[in-house]
């Protein structure tokens, strides 16, 4: 679609990287996308996806330490969700191996399956990161629009 | 999160029930350890159907009791897995190493 994206909704939060906050994060970003009438997968997905970026900030972003996580939802007016999660946490030093599945530096309680999972379950997926100073995932779905009831 | 089990014969059935992420997974594989540790049992059945979210940390919970009881013989089911939780186990593949059998709704 061609022109300017308008943003129908916008959601900002930030908070500690405390493992409690990943179901906060899952479900309000959840309230979110339930404004698009999404089907009961569709909305499944999309809370696994932000709570796999969310628990990689938690846990690798800041590993020994407590830091600020940064959350965003989004509705633009094609019908699209888009969630950034953001850190200034370690980041990570290179992207492309980290986003391969099975690669994890988490050891026995990670499967290195976090990355793939957000891939699949969402139409796109963006990951800037650099050592030192943190990591950006953004994320993209579209949510089918259904027919009227 | 919420662990139980029960004891059938040489089976162990673990109910696993609320939200498995990565804030519940370490008290959770906590305690199936223990209950694996006491019986020593054959066959694990790990029934899901209590799980309203799971994400990839519950992969590595599948996993790491799929190994546990591996190291003595032991084997492990997947049970009554919800639509979600479903779709998590299946992108990771752990259906190819663990037997899953879905729910039958959800
Ligand atoms: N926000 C982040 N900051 C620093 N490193 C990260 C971040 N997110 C991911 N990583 C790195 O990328 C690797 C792969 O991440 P991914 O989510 O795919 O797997 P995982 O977190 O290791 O395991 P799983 O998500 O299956 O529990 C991580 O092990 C970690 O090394
Ligand atoms: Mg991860």
């Amino acid at each position: 679609m061609m022109g300017v994206m308008k943003v129908q909704n916008d959601l900002r939060m930030e908070f500690l990287s405390r493992s409690v906050n990943e179901a906060l994060a899952r479900s309000a970003v959840g309230q979110m996308a339930a404004q698009l009438d999404p089907s009961l997968e569709e909305l499944g997905d999309i809370k696994t996806a932000v709570s796999e970026a969310v628990t990689n900030a938690v846990v690798h972003a800041y590993p020994d330490m407590l830091g600020t996580v940064y959350l965003r939802a989004r509705i633009l007016d094609i019908g699209t969700l888009e969630v950034t999660v953001r850190d200034r946490g370690i980041g990570i030093a290179d992207v492309d191996e980290a986003r391969a599945a099975l690669f994890t530096t988490g050891g026995d309680e990670r499967s290195g399956m976090g990355f793939t999972i957000m891939e699949g379950f969402m139409d796109t997926l963006r990951v800037r990161s650099a050592p030192g100073r943190g990591t950006t995932v953004v994320m993209r779905k579209r949510v089918t629009p259904r027919p009227v009831r | 999160m919420r662990v139980t089990w029960e004891l059938r014969g040489s089976r162990l059935y673990v109910y696993l029930s609320g939200e498995l992420d990565h804030h519940a997974a370490h008290q959770a594989l906590k305690e199936m350890g223990s209950a694996l540790d006491e019986h020593l049992p054959l066959h694990c059945v790990l029934d899901l159907s209590g799980l309203s979210f799971m994400d990839s940390s519950g992969i590595a919970v599948v996993l790491g009791t799929y190994r546990r009881l591996k190291a003595y013989g032991g084997e492990l089911s997947v049970a009554g897995v919800p639509g979600q939780a479903a779709r998590v186990l299946t992108m990771a593949g752990v259906d190819r190493i663990v037997p899953i059998a879905v729910a039958v709704k959800g």
